[in-house]
């Protein structure tokens, strides 16, 4: 096996070893970019490789000297572009930053840092995260490395493709839940809180959070337990100690009482998906646990309090982009309505003008009791329902999407495609959840959710853990097959 | 102006910058002045991912001044997004509150003809200010480039809206004067008019008297002198009543006072007004305010505008008058007590500060701190007068001096040549002089118009270009015509 194929976990024992050098590992994972990135296009902006590899060799000096590293030391790794990073361009797949260049990191990076890990580049997203498939963003659709052909799944699509192309170790993005379903990768969206979303670029503010994208759940423990911690400059940031989730990973679940949503089956575009869901269910069960249906009665209400509010927050969060102070701006114009009106007209693309036009309908007066109040009050009562579910089973288990990967250019309404039927009531809640592959459909990764009660993270890594170790799907690679055009 | 036929309804929304140390969302510096764009960080000015975090201070001061205004402080309130493009706002909304204020229901006290009248203070809530925009013209639309100084953009403010209680112009810069004096005492804002720190706007309507539906609302910006605010208001009042006599409509809109030609312009009518879409801000969370929090605040207030007055009256046995004007103004109280310290005669301070002072600075608009006069020059000044070095007439023109160069009261006396003339023979000639020069004068107070020798004495003093001692004068003049 490559060294670019191995786990964080794997690399870190070789590492500390001396079995191999960062710099070795960094310059092999480079070269697979440089091999494979052309198909698959994860990426928005690839770091320069000596600066990639003097990271690395930084990490060595400090290996060789004896001195005690962390897990994430040395490990190759991108962000997803939406994550502000210091000095490099920031672009959130949109025209709009097209040339943003932040002074500043954004948390989430500033902690990547002292774990010293290696930075490669940044990956492809949705526009401002807005759509499930990647072909949204401003500079070109990324592929699913399973079928050249399909999408990877969005928004944070570039993430989960470059994790499963072996063009980085690991990845950070948000809204990476489903697009990990599609390239058959590990990813955890964290309870609203757990980590800081200071200098994340998004297009909401109650609905994202930070997550990481792995090749195995171990991995993502690791990568959470960096990234998650109270952040003073992030006022929805929880206070409170981050455990070692690494440590929790016993594989024991016996006695565990695992919830099945039964408003998460039937919806199914393809019945095999069901099928590999529920022989995974199967599995837990055999490891000992109590497995049941659960009812979440607000289900069928999610997604439409989801588009009211994440819409209705694009309207208020995108609106700084007018280019006044940085970003996109449209030169020779008559006055400051026209260079408002022109800037935002060429630097938005569709979907996210989309967005914007449906939110801000939903805040004017009159509209805003009819539509985003009435989301807020569902938004609740979907609380409301997990929270029950909660006082009787530790998990609920579910499929991620009620797919596997479409074609490219098939599905560009993300309103109507409910690829985010599962991944979006966590996110309305604010609850933890991951995704792990449990089997292949026609060749297709399938994704199986696995959703806890608020910081109740190393609960759900625990469980999927059991399954991946005990029963689960086993790893195995994509053939960046297709055509790819 | 007072036409019985008619009420006015005048309700005021006054803006102050609070005097914490950094801005409301981040840890920049709210000083005034500074180089452009130098108190800036990527918080304020709005850039990508970047999330506000409120200064607690901030909330100390909205409790402090909710006291003072005698406010009910909520124990739940919370921050909401009020949405317009301009580019004096970098995220294109402003931070602010909305449907639940700070403090509510709140009142203060003004005087009017000798009369207490209490207006009511509907809710007072915290937003961030917005930044300074420097036109290349006359106006954003007219001009072909117009500058950002974001310095000022998130330094903390306090709006203050009054109940539409005031029913006169007069009323309305009673209370304003009152409000600036409140905040002031309570140290939550150094209220300084010129530099922007406290800005009004008013709402007014008028109706015919006994009316149960209020007049048609007009709404004027940029009241930022007590002057503005009163002449701006007596304009529009007499526009309406004209209005209302002529049969003439009245709209609802935004008009702004024009300082130069001393009349209100339309700025924009109802319809062309904002939506705001205000909703809470979603990247902070609600700000809950305990009982504990709220009486450590109210324990710790500083001694409030009445107090202080009786204290003055008490401790320098001022007049009730004298007291309420001196203490109206914070800085002005204590340039009286810097001033009383030096010189004990509280009275003549008074006399000085009351008259020629608040003449000055009111002709001038200019605030009391940033006078020219410190209080030891005052205290020098009246030092001369009482050791005959000048006349109170003299006095006059070197506090006039004094206020317009900031030169000590001996330097101008010596380069004017003001020295009084207290020589005996000297002050005698002219007395001759102006006793031969007015014979009908002369005769007029011999037979007994005791009136006439204050004609005399005047062109005495007139002819020494009033460096006499007036006393000598009088004295001499007296003696002559016995
Ligand atoms: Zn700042």
């Amino acid at each position: 096996m490559s060294l670019y194929e191995k786990t964080i976990h794997e690399l870190h024992g070789m590492l500390i070893k001396k079995e191999i050098s960062a710099e070795e590992l960094t310059k092999d994972v480079l070269a697979r970019m440089d091999q494979v990135e052309d198909k698959v296009k994860s990426f928005v902006f690839r770091e320069e490789k000596e600066k990639a590899i003097a990271q690395a060799k930084g990490v060595d000096e400090k290996i060789s000297r004896g001195e005690k590293v962390g897990p994430l030391a040395g490990i190759p790794m991108a962000y997803n572009d939406n994550i502000c990073t210091k000095g490099i361009r920031t672009t959130c797949s949109s025209k709009m930053l097209a040339d943003f260049v932040p002074p500043y990191d954004a948390f989430v990076a500033e902690k990547i840092g002292e774990a010293q890990s290696v930075f490669i580049g940044k990956t492809n997203m949705d526009e401002f995260g807005i759509g499930s498939s990647t072909e949204s963003s401003f500079f070109y659709p990324t592929r699913n490395p399973w079928n050249l052909n399909l999408v990877p799944g969005g928004s944070g699509g570039g993430a989960a493709a470059a994790v499963a192309a072996d063009e980085a170790v690991f990845a950070l993005g948000s809204d990476i839940l489903n697009p990990a379903a599609f390239c058959g990768v590990v990813a955890m969206k964290p309870t609203y809180g757990r980590v800081s979303r200071y200098g994340l670029a998004g297009s909401t503010s109650s609905l994202e959070q930070v997550g990481p994208v792995t090749k195995d759940v171990t991995d993502c423990a690791l990568v959470l337990g960096a990234i998650a911690g109270h952040d003073p400059k992030d006022s929805t940031s929880a206070p409170g100690d981050v455990p070692r989730y690494d440590e929790f990973l016993t594989g024991d679940i016996k006695g565990m009482h695992i919830g099945i949503p039964k408003e998460y089956f039937g919806n199914e575009f393809d019945p095999e998906v069901k099928d590999a869901v529920l022989s995974a269910v199967k599995k837990m069960e055999e490891l000992g646990a109590h497995v049941d249906e659960v009812s979440l009665p607000h289900t069928p209400y999610v997604m439409s309090a989801y588009h009211v509010i994440a819409a209705a927050e694009a309207s208020s969060v995108l609106a700084r982009y007018e280019g006044v102070r940085y970003g996109y701006r449209r030169e020779d114009v008559p006055d400051i309505e026209a260079l408002y009106r022109t800037t935002r007209t060429e630097g938005f693309g569709p979907a996210v003008k989309r967005r914007i036009i449906l939110g801000t309908y939903f805040l004017s007066s009159g509209q805003i009791d009819v539509y985003y109040k009435k989301a807020l009050q569902t938004r609740t009562l979907v609380k409301e329902d997990f929270d029950r579910a909660f006082e009787k089973y530790d998990l609920l288990v579910s499929p991620t999407c009620p797919g596997t990967a479409f074609p490219l250019g098939t599905q560009a309404d993300d309103i109507l495609n409910g690829t985010g039927l599962y991944t979006v009531p966590p996110c309305v809640a604010g609850i933890p959840a991951i995704s792990l592959p449990c089997g292949l459909v026609q060749g297709l990764p399938v994704g199986l959710q696995i959703m806890g009660p608020a910081f109740a993270e190393e609960k759900i890594l625990n469980a999927a853990f059991a399954y991946q170790q005990r029963g689960g799907f086993p790893r195995i690679k994509p053939s960046l097959s297709g055509e790819g055009k | 102006m007072t036409d019985s036929k008619y009420e006015v309804v005048i309700g005021l929304e006054v803006h102050t910058e609070l005097k914490t140390n950094t801005k409301i969302f981040c840890s920049c510096s709210t000083e005034f002045g500074g180089e452009p764009n130098t108190h800036v960080c990527p918080g304020c000015l709005g850039m990508p991912g970047v999330l506000p975090v409120l200064n607690k201070r901030v909330v100390d001061f909205a409790i402090m001044a909710g006291l003072a205004l005698n406010c009910q402080i909520a124990e739940f309130s919370k921050f909401d997004r009020k949405h317009y493009f301009y580019p004096d706002l970098p995220t294109s909304y402003q931070i602010s509150q909305f449907d639940q204020p700070i403090c509510k229901n709140g009142y203060l006290e003004i005087d009017i003809n000798g009369e207490q009248k209490r207006i009511g203070i509907n809710r007072i809530h915290m937003e961030e200010d917005a930044s300074k925009l420097v036109h290349g013209g006359a106006s954003i639309a007219t001009s072909s480039y117009s500058l950002v100084d974001y310095n000022r953009g998130g330094v903390p403010l306090l709006e203050i809206v009054s109940e539409p209680d005031i029913r006169s112009p007069e009323e309305a810069r009673a209370y304003l004067e009152k409000l600036k004096s409140i905040l002031e005492y309570t140290e939550v804002s150094d209220c300084k008019m010129q530099e922007g720190s406290l800005r009004c706007d008013a709402n007014v309507s008028v109706m015919p008297k006994g009316s149960k539906e209020f007049g048609t609302r007009v709404e004027i910006k940029n009241l930022n002198s007590f002057r503005a605010l009163k002449k701006a208001l007596e304009y529009e009042v007499m526009r309406h009543i004209q209005a209302l006599e002529e049969g003439e409509p009245l709209i609802q809109e935004t008009r702004t006072w024009d300082e130069n030609k001393g009349i209100t312009l339309s700025m924009r009518t109802k319809e062309e007004a904002h939506d705001y879409r205000y909703f809470p801000d979603p990247d902070l969370v609600p700000v809950i305010i305990s009982r504990e929090w709220v009486e450590e605040i109210r324990r710790n207030l500083p001694e409030l505008p009445q107090a202080r007055k009786e204290r003055f009256m008490r401790e320098y046995g001022l007049p009730a008058y004298d007291a309420s004007i001196i203490t109206s103004s914070k800085a002005l109280a204590e340039y009286f007590d810097a001033c009383v310290a030096l010189y004990p005669e509280a009275k003549t301070v008074s006399n000085w500060l009351m008259g020629d002072l608040i003449r000055s600075l009111n002709a001038e608009d200019q605030d009391i701190r940033d006078c020219r006069i410190r209080p030891e020059m005052l205290v020098e000044m009246l030092r001369l007068i009482d050791n005959k070095t000048i006349s109170g007439k003299i006095a006059k023109t070197v506090f006039e001096e004094m206020f317009q160069s900031g030169k000590k009261p001996a330097d101008i006396v010596k380069e004017k040549g003001l020295v009084q003339i207290t020589d005996q023979g000297e002050i005698e000639a002219m007395v001759d002089q102006v006793i031969e020069a007015n014979p009908k004068s002369v005769e007029d107070f011999k037979s007994g118009k005791e009136k006439a020798i204050g004609f005399l004495v005047g062109q005495v003093m007139k002819l020494s270009k009033g460096k006499a001692n007036p006393n000598m004068v009088n004295e001499l003049l007296r003696k002559k015509l016995k």
